[in-house]
């Protein structure tokens, strides 16, 4: 458990691409782990998947414009004792190569790491072909695999140093932008727990990825203008799925929102109603996109569009709040 | 595998119109053209400059010379079809397509805005003149060797024209559908490889060598022409040919356009780095400097 600093400011964050805190960490634990190796499909300048590449030419392996086959050469360095990373965008890691991870990966259990960047809407500009919001469904449904979306750039340097020493095939979701960083320097990651942020008795707001941020400054503008004390839980491992403190705060609240940058189906709002209906049945309230397709915009634009921006959060849950 | 002709073309009719394009009017056009996909990115501060203008004069010859169709009839079963599997080449369709009437010409301005139909990648919800969305690179080949056949059991005289990338080639896809497409003895179908050489963390042939794309494409069955791909006279030429060759043939084309990414600016010419970046004002003056006529004809007289 780890309460918001309050050194935080939400109203003016300090910025940091969770991508480029992924690269420079692989680059990192090179020396380390001998036995790491990274892929890339002919992103490596846009995963950041280069900053490996320039310190240990010999150990990544650039797949060209081939994701089915940057799968499953993964899944044979993996078989053989490797550590292998494998990046591009979500869209192809998860959709692309389904097959190729539900079958050569995870069928075999191999220890392969699907590190995907430009996740969620905030992809922006590249439109609907390339945002990637089914992602969280499609890999969680998946036997074996661990899916986890870090929250900020300090969350994914820990989830990366996790991963490198835990068995088994991981999806860890990134996101392209500068994203507000919401833990300091000594946050202390625990593995397979949602992260309580904020405490509260009103309402949990379940949030992941680079929703975290936005779920906290609406629990912020809620206590300020509202008096309404909303608990924030960051949902840091989607599979497997951390029931015990989801139950217990819903228990408290009698009302869950889930907020994710992913289709409301069957993402984080799947997985938390499937939990709260067999062992705390509660009032829950899903945001995210719709049951439709992206398009192309500047992330915030985009936010707005889709009613995930702060500020619609925020009346989503007093609305939510109100009309119970 | 043949080679292009040689022989001087004056003017190129277009069927429908019956428009008449000399080889300086196609010069002068993709010359604005260039400004268009420039200005686009410029404004959006976002797009693919570099891939746009490797692919332009290609599809101006499509859709300005050689394709069939008709604006007022966009759906028009007897149309020619064109898909761009390399769908980042977006703005440079979206500049053809401004030209020959099929997007109004304000929307200049929104390309990779919110509620845009220029949408980053061409979506045929939002364009009349798009039947299939394109982005996930791979996938067009296949999905225009399926118009192709569909159009055959229609007993339409349409033919299908598709753009690949060379980076894209490295999809396993594209061996799928050039396996095919010869299996199904496709007559009705070109497809263009743009060889530029790059993609986007580099060289084709450093990353993932595609070698000889032709001769690969002629041992698979196909009919291949190479060309130079911003010589309007062998683009034109091929396209024609490839047509007629279908026919005789009862096999598909392949046309391998050796063209230059970024083409026309040169700070862009050849760089991989000008892949997906949009220049900032400074560069954009440049470029806009580049294409101006006297700067622009004297370095294709030296190209
Ligand atoms: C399936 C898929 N993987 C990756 C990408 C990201 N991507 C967009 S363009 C590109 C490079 C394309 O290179 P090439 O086909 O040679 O096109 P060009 O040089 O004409 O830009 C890549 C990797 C994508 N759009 N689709
Ligand atoms: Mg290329």
């Amino acid at each position: 458990m780890a309460i918001l600093s309050p050194s935080i400011d939400l109203e003016k964050p300090e910025k940091i691409a969770l991508r480029t805190q992924y690269g420079k960490t692989l680059a990192e634990l090179g020396e380390q782990y001998p036995d790491l190796v990274v892929l890339d499909a002919d992103l490596a300048c846009s995963t950041m998947t280069k900053y490996f590449a320039d310190a240990y030419p010999d150990r990544f392996f650039n797949q060209g414009i081939s994701e089915a086959d940057l799968m499953c050469t993964a899944a044979g360095l993996a078989a053989v004792g490797k550590i292998p990373f494998v990046s591009t965008f979500a869209l192809f890691a998860s959709g692309r190569a389904w097959d190729q991870v539900r079958n050569t990966i995870c069928y075999s259990n191999l220890n392969v790491k699907i590190c995907p960047t430009h996740s969620g809407l905030s992809l922006g500009e590249d439109g609907a072909s390339h945002q990637s919001i089914e992602d969280i469904a499609l890999m969680r449904v998946i036997p074996n695999m661990t899916v986890v979306v870090p929250s900020d750039a300090i969350e994914t340097e820990r989830v990366i140093r996790w991963a490198i020493d835990t068995e088994g095939p991981m999806y860890i979701r990134l996101v392209r932008p500068n994203h507000a960083v919401i833990h300091t320097a000594d946050y202390r990651f625990e593995p397979y727990k949602i992260e309580v942020m904020r405490e509260g008795k009103d309402l949990t707001l379940c949030a992941t990825g680079e929703m975290v941020y936005h779920a906290l400054l609406a629990a912020k503008w809620l206590s300020e203008k509202d008096g309404i004390e909303a608990e924030v839980l960051n949902c840091v491992f989607i599979k497997p799925f951390d029931t015990e403190t989801l139950v217990k705060s819903a228990r408290k609240t009698g009302k869950v929102m889930t907020i994710e940058s992913h289709q409301f189906i069957a993402g984080l709002g799947g997985a938390v109603c499937e939990v709260l209906s067999e062992f705390q049945p509660t009032p829950v309230k899903r945001l995210g996109t719709r049951d439709q397709f992206g398009q192309s915009g500047k992330p915030d634009d985009l936010f707005k569009a889709y009613g995930l921006d702060p500020q619609s959060i925020y009346q989503e849950a007093k609305a939510f709040i109100q009309a119970s | 595998m043949s080679t292009p002709m040689q022989n001087q073309i004056s003017n190129i009719t277009r069927p429908d119109v019956q428009t008449k394009l000399s080889i300086q009017d196609l010069q002068e056009l993709t010359r604005q053209l260039r400004l268009d996909i420039l200005q686009m990115i410029f404004e959006a501060q976002s797009g693919h400059p570099g891939t746009s203008l490797s692919c332009i004069d290609i599809l101006t010859c499509l859709w300005s010379v050689v394709m069939t169709h008709d604006k007022n009839r966009p759906d028009w079963p007897e149309r020619d079809r064109f898909v761009l599997s390399k769908g980042h080449g977006a703005p440079a369709l979206y500049a053809i397509l401004m030209h020959e009437g099929y997007i109004p010409k304000e929307e200049i301005h929104t390309l990779r805005q919110v509620h845009s139909n220029l949408q980053g990648h061409p979506a045929s919800k939002y364009i009349k003149g798009v039947d299939i969305s394109t982005g996930s690179l791979g996938q067009g080949l296949s999905a225009a060797i399926g118009m192709a056949l569909g159009l055959r059991l229609n007993q339409s005289p349409a033919h299908v024209y598709c753009l690949i990338g060379d980076g894209e080639s490295q999809e396993g896809q594209i061996w799928e559908a050039a396996l095919s497409a010869p299996a199904h003895n496709i007559n009705n179908l070109t497809a263009i490889c743009d060889r530029n050489g790059l993609q986007i963390d580099g060289c084709t042939e450093k990353i993932k060598p595609l070698g000889d794309i032709g001769s690969k494409f002629e041992s698979f069955g196909w009919n291949v022409m190479e060309i130079e791909g911003h010589n309007f006279q062998q683009i034109i030429e091929a396209l024609h040919r490839s047509k007629s060759m279908g026919q005789e043939t009862s096999k598909p084309t392949m046309i391998v356009a050796h063209t230059t990414k970024g083409k026309g600016v040169s700070f862009m010419e050849n760089e991989a780095g000008w892949h997906g970046k949009a220049p900032n004002a400074e560069q954009y003056e440049k470029a806009v400097a580049d294409l101006q006529p006297d700067v622009y004809y004297q370095r294709l007289r030296e190209a």
